[in-house]
């Protein structure tokens, strides 16, 4: 029989004002098995652990229960306050009567009389508790960055300058990501590739840095401090070490009829291609949807002209194994489709333009090369449109109900550089809200009205109409005249809506990260750990986690490089003792737990077995007890009830449900 | 059925195996029961006709512990029961030599509108005829082979044996029915008629266990009504709704491993149409993840026991109710 106490913490008035704690640590002592129940204002302070301390070395406990906050926040601290005072670990129950209780009930009553239910389940449990020793794992000093655009290159860098291996997983042929495709950045108007340029090259550079471009990962095994990462390798085509980047098999291609990627598909590329001029590496891929040789078998002609004799075109994808002991995610972010929004026009008109189509048009590489000229018919714009918020902070299911967060501050530099360079061409800006918080940011959007006369109008744009004289009709309303708006414009740039890069879903799953319901990975916690997944070991940079900006982008980058540091710097890791054990005398061998294991911990034996007297060879399930990780797929996946958890048996689990039935 | 001892005398005699697993003759001619034959003698009560639907795959579960193979006739739906038991490394293919017998559907002599049966006749191997006739107390009566077909027979999965060493016979279609009919009709009932429906079937159970221990999908070395590790053992039901428990456990633990051969409504001695459990996660298993046939390929990974990225979100499951 356990010697069991409970502790019922106040949390100032964070759960004594909701819940009667008096009444719940007398409801505590009626329970059988509870010698010892009290009440205290801050469990968790120094004084209050103490307390505890006090009660275990007294009243001899074998077991504790804390009726506090939430375990994610304080299982720890009680954890380790009841092994400093020579009680197992994992011998001590959190019951959540804050979060689940406290804070979501404004009568005491019943508040009261569902934390004694929680208490009551918290009680059931440890008396089935038994004492666990947790083992110990190794760190593997290497980190996995997921993204090569900036947010990925500055983690990478940042970790690598503190001295630790890390590799780069980039899916297209060079890093560099979004920023690259950008011409200027706010709010101080600098070249964005002159910026990013260094950066890509000292990664390329960095002794500590290894990079995978056209490279995706594949499949990700194990846990923090011991992943292992599948990852496969394209085949360019190209041989890596020998090509010269001259880019002459670029000129000869005769297939040139591809939409660049790059350029947003406002020209082609050819089938042969690096996506642009400061590639890291400089060696170009085979797009093999789009090579005459690869469609029709005849033609060669990169291979004829290659002086460096690098085409290769028998490369195959190879998938290489790597072990990790943590993984950045820095997948970045694409704008959404514009699919569902017919009444911008967008597809129906060349000059209807999203932002960062507009980008590509503005940079000197782009397909323009920088003149601001309608696509449709190479005329100079007199009169440009700007539409804010397309997709954005949308109440309906065809955009995003966040803001986007960079759109205001990216049109005002639009609206800036236009009529800076073009100033007899007009600037209008439909807004919602103008959202300029950042340093040096709303001084930079009141430049734009006050100091280069762009108009900003209040109101949204219910359509626009191509005429048939190529211009076209803008119509919206301007809320703060309270009349409708009719407007001829030759250009129409719109702010479309950034979304976390379809493929985060995928690395999500593998990576047993979650997200949320905008596909934005989540993180620990939203306030104190915001660059942490709540899975161990992977951590999250840049657009990937939420909307951001290239300053704090950068700024995230670093801090997740100081928690991967944090991580790497540690030989060895504590494991969680609360892992999968399987029952030899009721396994069947059905193989079914091993098929469901993520973690690949499950293996069959043949063993003798002496089930009541009856020896025979069987085949049993074993678990691996350092690969495990605790998820419990495989119990409740046991037809069996072979497979149970330690520390969350069925039995224990069972009695919570019980005690609150009860 | 000369053909099937003959070839089993065959194997027998060339020590190819060292027994035989069929079908004997019981009290009556519809009493027929599961058997292992050793020798050539034993083979004289060997019978195969309408009356041959116990499944035998399962028995291979034990005979595969023992010395030598095991001879075993697997009818067309068998062979799925016996593919779905080689996955779950319960019986070893290396042990059976497998006989796939042609199979016309099969009887069930509470299908037989008859009082005081003394024989039924016409429910023989090869040929079932087209009508069976009955003698009883009160005089002969003539009914259709296929009134007479048990339910699961309506639905065959096909004339085609998934696994087998050699066949022997032939096949009829018997396909006739909607294999989920009868458990949409359920799914369209209001939650209190479905609650009504579940207890007037359930509440007949006497808990014989005989659905269970026929089911070759449980073949656990210890079932959870058995074992005294879970309070689930020996439960006594103490309300209506606990009543319903052992069947709602035993579907759920059968669930994606279920082939639907239909032996647990055969064998029910209540009646009961158990199988409709079994075929609302098979109807739901193929509705959210895209068909699926328990027993049919030996390597495919179970939808529910697989991870895809293309699965559906719990949220639409919660959402079907």
């Amino acid at each position: 029989m356990q010697r069991i106490g409970v502790f019922v913490c106040h949390c100032g008035s964070n759960i004594a004002a909701t819940v009667d704690v008096k009444k719940v640590v007398e409801m505590a002592l009626k329970e059988q098995g509870v010698v010892h129940a009290e009440d205290y204002p801050y469990m968790c302070s120094e004084a209050g652990q103490s307390r505890i301390g006090e009660a275990i070395a007294q009243k001899k406990l074998t077991g504790i229960v804390v009726c506090s906050c939430s375990p994610r926040m304080h299982e720890a601290t009680f954890r380790k306050a009841a092994e400093r005072y020579g009680l197992n670990p994992y011998m001590v129950e959190i019951a959540n009567i804050r979060e689940h209780c406290s804070w979501i009930h404004k009568d005491m009553e019943e508040a009261t009389e569902k934390a004694t239910i929680l208490m009551r389940a918290a009680v059931a449990k440890v008396h089935l508790n038994a004492p666990l020793q947790a083992g110990e794992s190794k760190v593997t000093k290497r980190a996995l960055v997921i993204g090569g655009g900036i947010a990925g290159i500055q983690t990478a860098i940042d970790i690598a300058d503190a001295g630790y291996k890390v590799d780069i997983v980039e899916k297209t042929p060079s890093i560099g990501g979004r920023m690259s495709q950008l011409d200027k950045t706010f709010p101080t108007l600098d070249c964005s590739a002159c910026i990013l340029t260094p950066k890509m090259v000292e990664a390329a550079a960095h002794e500590n840095i290894t990079i995978h471009t056209y490279s995706e990962v594949e499949k990700v095994s194990g846990f923090v401090g011991n992943f292992t990462v599948d990852i496969r390798k394209k085949a360019r085509m190209v041989d890596i070490d020998k090509c010269t980047g001259c880019g002459v098999c670029q000129e000869k291609c005769p297939s040139k009829k591809t939409p660049n990627e790059f350029n947003r598909g406002l020209n082609n590329r050819s089938a042969i291609y690096t996506p642009f001029a400061q590639a890291i590496p400089n060696v170009p891929v085979i797009d093999t949807d789009a090579c005459i040789k690869f469609k029709t078998g005849k033609c060669g002609v990169c291979q004829k002209v290659c002086q460096a004799g690098a085409i290769d075109y028998t490369q195959k994808d190879e998938i290489i194994t790597e072990n990790y002991g943590a993984i950045v995610v820095a997948t970045g972010f694409d704008t959404i489709k514009l699919d569902q929004y017919g009444e911008y026009a967008y597809g129906q008109s060349k000059d209807v333009i999203t932002s960062l189509e507009l980008e590509r048009v503005m940079n000197a590489a782009g397909p323009t090369k920088g003149h601001l000229e309608r696509l449709s018919d190479g005329k100079a714009p007199k009169e440009i449109v700007f539409i804010q918020c397309v997709g954005s902070r949308c109440s309906d299911d065809r955009g995003k109900p966040y803001c986007s967060k960079i759109c205001c501050m990216y049109t005002a530099k639009h609206a800036m550089l236009i009529r800076d360079k073009y100033p007899d061409t007009n600037v209008t800006v439909f807004y919602i809200d103008v959202r300029t918080p950042g340093k040096n940011f709303d001084e930079f959007y009141r430049r734009a009205v006050e100091d280069y006369g762009v108009n900003y109008i209040k109101g949204q744009v219910g359509k626009v109409i191509p005429q048939p004289d190529g211009s076209l009709l803008v119509q919206g309303v301007d809320l703060l005249d309270q009349k409708r708006i009719m407007k001829k414009a030759d250009m129409v740039v719109l702010a479309t809506a950034i979304e976390p890069n379809p493929d985060v879903r995928k690395i999500a799953t593998m990576l047993t990260a979650s997200i949320d319901t905008n596909n934005f990975l989540t993180e620990a916690h939203p306030k104190l750990r915001p660059v942490e997944s709540p899975t161990a070991g992977v951590f999250l940079s840049g657009v990937c986690q939420g909307p951001k900006d290239i300053p704090e982008t950068v700024a995230q980058a670093g801090a997740a490089a100081v928690k991967v540091i944090g991580l790497l710097a540690k030989d060895k890791l504590k494991t969680n003792p609360c892992t999968a054990k399987s029952d030899e005398l009721l396994c069947n061998g059905c193989s079914t737990c091993a098929n469901v294991c993520p973690y690949g911990a499950i293996t069959y034996e043949t063993k003798l077995i002496n089930d009541h007297g009856i020896r025979e060879d069987r085949r049993v399930a074993v678990v691996n007890s350092a690969l495990c990780q605790g998820c419990g797929a495989c119990t409740v996946a046991c037809p069996s009830g072979a497979m149970d958890l330690q520390g969350f048996s069925n039995r224990q689990i069972l009695a919570e449900v019980d005690a609150i039935c009860r | 059925m000369q053909r099937l001892i003959d070839r089993a005398k065959e194997l027998l005699g060339s020590g190819e195996v060292a027994r035989v697993l069929g079908w004997r003759k019981g009290e009556n001619s519809w009493d027929v029961e599961p058997a292992f034959f050793a020798s050539a003698e034993e083979l004289d009560g060997f019978v195969y006709d309408g009356f041959c639907g116990a499944n035998l795959s399962k028995y291979m579960i034990e005979a595969s512990k023992l010395e030598g193979k095991t001879l075993v006739f697997l009818k067309p739906c068998d062979t799925y029961s016996f593919n779905q038991l080689i996955k779950e490394h319960r019986v070893d293919r290396d042990k059976a030599y497998i006989v796939g017998v042609g199979c016309k559907g099969k009887l069930k002599i509470e299908n037989i509108p008859a009082k005081g049966i003394l024989s039924v006749e016409g429910a023989g191997y090869p040929d079932a005829a087209e009508m069976l006739t009955v003698k009883t107390l009160y005089g002969d009566v003539q009914v259709a082979y296929k009134d007479a077909m048990l339910e699961r027979c309506h639905v065959c999965k096909g004339k085609d044996h998934m696994i087998f060493d050699e066949q022997i016979g032939e096949s009829a279609d018997t396909l006739d029915g909607d294999r989920f009919a009868q458990v949409a009709a359920i799914e369209a009932m209001s939650p209190e008629e479905k609650f009504a429906f579940f207890q007037a079937e359930l509440s007949k159970c006497i808990r014989c266990n005989a659905c269970r221990n026929v089911c070759p999908a449980c073949s656990c070395r210890k079932c959870v009504f058995d074992s005294n590790k879970f309070d689930s053992a020996q439960k006594a039901n103490t309300t209506s709704f606990e009543e319903k428990m052992f069947h709602i456990i035993r579907a759920f633990h059968v669930a994606g491993r279920c082939t639907d051969c239909g032996e647990c409504s055969r064998v029910c001695p209540q009646g009961i149409p158990l199988h409709l459990f079994n075929r609302k996660f098979i109807k739901d298993i193929n509705e959210l993840y895209g068909e699926f046939q328990a027993g049919a390929d030996i390597d495919a990974r179970g939808p529910l026991t697989d991870f895809r990225q293309d699965d559906c979100e719990p949220s639409i499951v919660g959402k079907r109710g």
